[in-house]
């Protein structure tokens, strides 16, 4: 039963003919962007981007440089694994940046201090609401953020709406709460047991165990398989006993529940919450994701996948950066790579279906 | 009469003031293979649809098993062992036979409600096990569907209601898309089900596949049963006599 453990009926299964997986064309993508911004470096700038060309650090790579790019994406990134999820399932999450506002609204604010320089906190929210142990406001943080997940996927499974008006009707409804929190005042001075979760390089721990996590349960558990399912053919998962409009909620509220944690990430590293916080956010994991080779009709796609995704983001970000290029420029150059990745994929997909 | 496996009794469905099906008649046994021919809209889906709980009747009684049932949908008919390959494929493209063969009933390996680890091994294990049963051919059976032939598909489809014992195999046209290899495939499985004893309702426009395959040939006509004819005992002239309404047999006789 060597090789029959995949051909059957007398066929054999010839290795060679199995497809690369997709996130090798995700990696090779990475590749390229660095030889791209690294070519570039040394003919504008004279220097390369990510690695030690002057001995500054004891490794090959600018390390400085590097925790950077990854940085900068990590919380993004956390909301990126959502949408990632939701994107498998069929659907589209326009709220995650708006639920990242909220929840860092109402998280800081039972997050602050009671003094400040031996002041009372002059930003306090709520009178005698201060110095509270940190996992007050994570589980408040979080405890937003499965709301206003139950609330998505209630509307989606049940009312029948298309997840792109409802989580829009949420990407609205949100950033308004925000703002009615504290009528649009930031809320700053957390206490150190909350600064703590977002600084120094814990984004990036975060971002990564949450992958690691995902990764895990998208591949291994009827959870990830029941996903997979229904964003391939929804009416067959119906029609196998799936039951479709419960995972749905689910789906959408660890969705929404990893834009809670970012928002408790973000709002731990800035030490202060503002309602503006996370504009765009959706639309730039939507981007992570997409490039990572999510298909955006469903189906397919994967964290790892997301994960490179986001890399590249990175990378495209800080490259420009380094080649002291306009953002102007920056934010017209990831548009086109957003709409290249989807037009990549499907050119893909048309050639694999070509091939049979 | 404990070797009828399934049994209804003036089984009806109105759609409004459309009377799809009138009054139907119909018995089954264990180990029969028996066809539903009709013109189209003659009430063969209908029928198989109240059957299998994907809608439900207006009156009239199911009996399956020795008990009348009333499923509340075709997940409940499945679960009594009522297997249905739907006339479009219910299968999921993106993901692999195994996944396909065992959705939405994974065997699992450590329980956490939602959470819960797939036993991929086992699946794999079973799946083969129901491949090899029904004579079916695929490369690699970890492939998505997607990449495979409608004819493998549909093998894949028919292979999963063979790998779970079930009672009733009902199949809505399974070789209407097909080639004919991929048709001479699916015959096959059909006759391996035969071999095995396991009862099966199909629903066939083809005359050659009926003559070859079935025991018997029940004739829907306008939401009735107008014939119900032994295989041995009629040709394909007189079933389409029957179909086409220019001979009227007499109401559904126990054959």
């Amino acid at each position: 039963m060597a090789n029959s453990a995949h051909g059957i009926g007398g066929l054999v299964f010839d290795d060679k003919k199995k497809a690369r997986a997709p996130e090798w064309n995700v990696f090779f993508a990475l590749i390229l962007i660095v030889v791209v911004f690294e070519v570039l470096g040394m003919i504008l700038q004279g220097q390369s981007l990510l690695f030690d060309t002057d001995g500054r650090f004891d490794s090959i790579f600018n390390e400085q440089r590097v925790k950077i790019i990854i940085l900068q994406v990590s919380i993004i990134g956390i909301i990126a694994l959502g949408s990632t999820q939701v994107i498998i399932l069929g659907g589209i999450d326009l709220s995650p940046g708006s639920i990242v506002g909220l929840t860092a609204m109402i998280s800081m604010s039972f997050a602050q201090v009671a003094e400040v320089n031996g002041m009372v906190n002059p930003k306090l929210m709520f009178d005698g609401v201060a110095d509270l142990p940190v996992i007050v406001p994570v589980l408040i943080g979080l405890v937003v953020g499965i709301a206003a997940g139950i609330v998505n996927g209630a509307l989606i499974a049940y009312t029948k709406i298309p997840p792109f008006i409802a989580t829009l009707g949420m990407m609205v409804a949100a950033r308004g709460a925000a703002k009615w929190w504290s009528k649009g005042q930031p809320i700053s001075f957390p206490t150190e047991g909350y600064a703590t979760i977002g600084s120094g390089m814990m984004p990036v721990v975060i971002f990564f165990s949450l992958a690691v996590l995902f990764h895990l349960i998208l591949k291994y558990t009827v959870y990830g398989k029941h996903t997979y399912a229904i964003g391939s053919n929804e009416q067959a998962s119906r029609m196998s006993g799936i039951k479709v409009d419960r995972h749905k909620v689910l789906v959408y509220t660890i969705a929404a529940s990893l834009a809670a944690l970012a928002a408790i990430v973000l709002s731990s590293k800035n030490l202060t919450a503002q309602a503006g916080m996370g504009v765009m956010y959706e639309l730039d994991a939507i981007a992570m994701t997409v490039i990572g080779g999510v298909s955006l009709s469903g189906g397919r796609g994967s964290i790892i996948g997301t994960v490179l995704g986001s890399l590249i983001f990175g990378v495209i970000i800080s490259g420009f950066t380094f080649l002291r290029l306009d953002a102007y420029y920056q934010e017209m150059v990831k548009g086109v790579i957003i709409v290249g990745a989807v037009v990549l994929d499907q050119w893909r997909q048309q050639r694999a279906a070509a091939r049979l | 009469m404990s070797d009828i496996i399934l049994e209804t009794r003036g089984l009806t469905k109105h759609y409004g003031g459309v009377h799809a099906l009138e009054g139907a008649d119909f018995a089954i046994r264990k180990g029969e293979h028996v066809a539903i021919m009709g013109d189209n809209g003659a009430g063969k889906s209908t029928f198989v649809r109240q059957i299998t709980a994907v809608e439900q009747r207006t009156r009239g009684d199911v009996i399956f098993d020795g008990k009348p049932v009333h499923f509340a949908g075709p997940i409940e008919a499945r679960e009594a062992g009522i297997e249905t390959v739907f006339q479009n494929l219910a299968l999921a493209d993106d993901l692999d036979v195994p996944s396909n063969m065992f959705l939405g009933r994974e065997k699992v390996r450590f329980k956490l409600g939602p959470f819960s680890i797939l036993d991929n091994k086992a699946m794999r294990e079973a799946t083969m096990g129901g491949l090899v049963k029904t004579g079916v051919k695929i490369p690699n059976i970890l492939n998505p569907i997607r990449n495979m032939s409608g004819g493998q598909r549909q093998c894949v489809a028919i292979a999963r209601t063979a790998a779970f014992h079930s009672k009733l195999t009902i199949m809505d046209e399974p070789t209407a898309a097909l080639g004919v290899q991929e048709t001479a495939q699916v015959e096959k499985i059909i006759r391996t089900l035969k071999e095995q004893g396991e009862p099966l309702i199909l629903i066939s426009h083809n005359m050659r596949q009926v003559f070859d395959l079935m025991d018997r040939i029940v004739v829907f006509r306008r939401g009735r049963i107008c014939a119900n004819l032994n295989v041995k005992d009629t040709d394909p002239q007189d079933v389409v006599a029957y179909i086409t309404g220019a001979k009227t047999g007499a109401e559904f006789e126990d054959v």
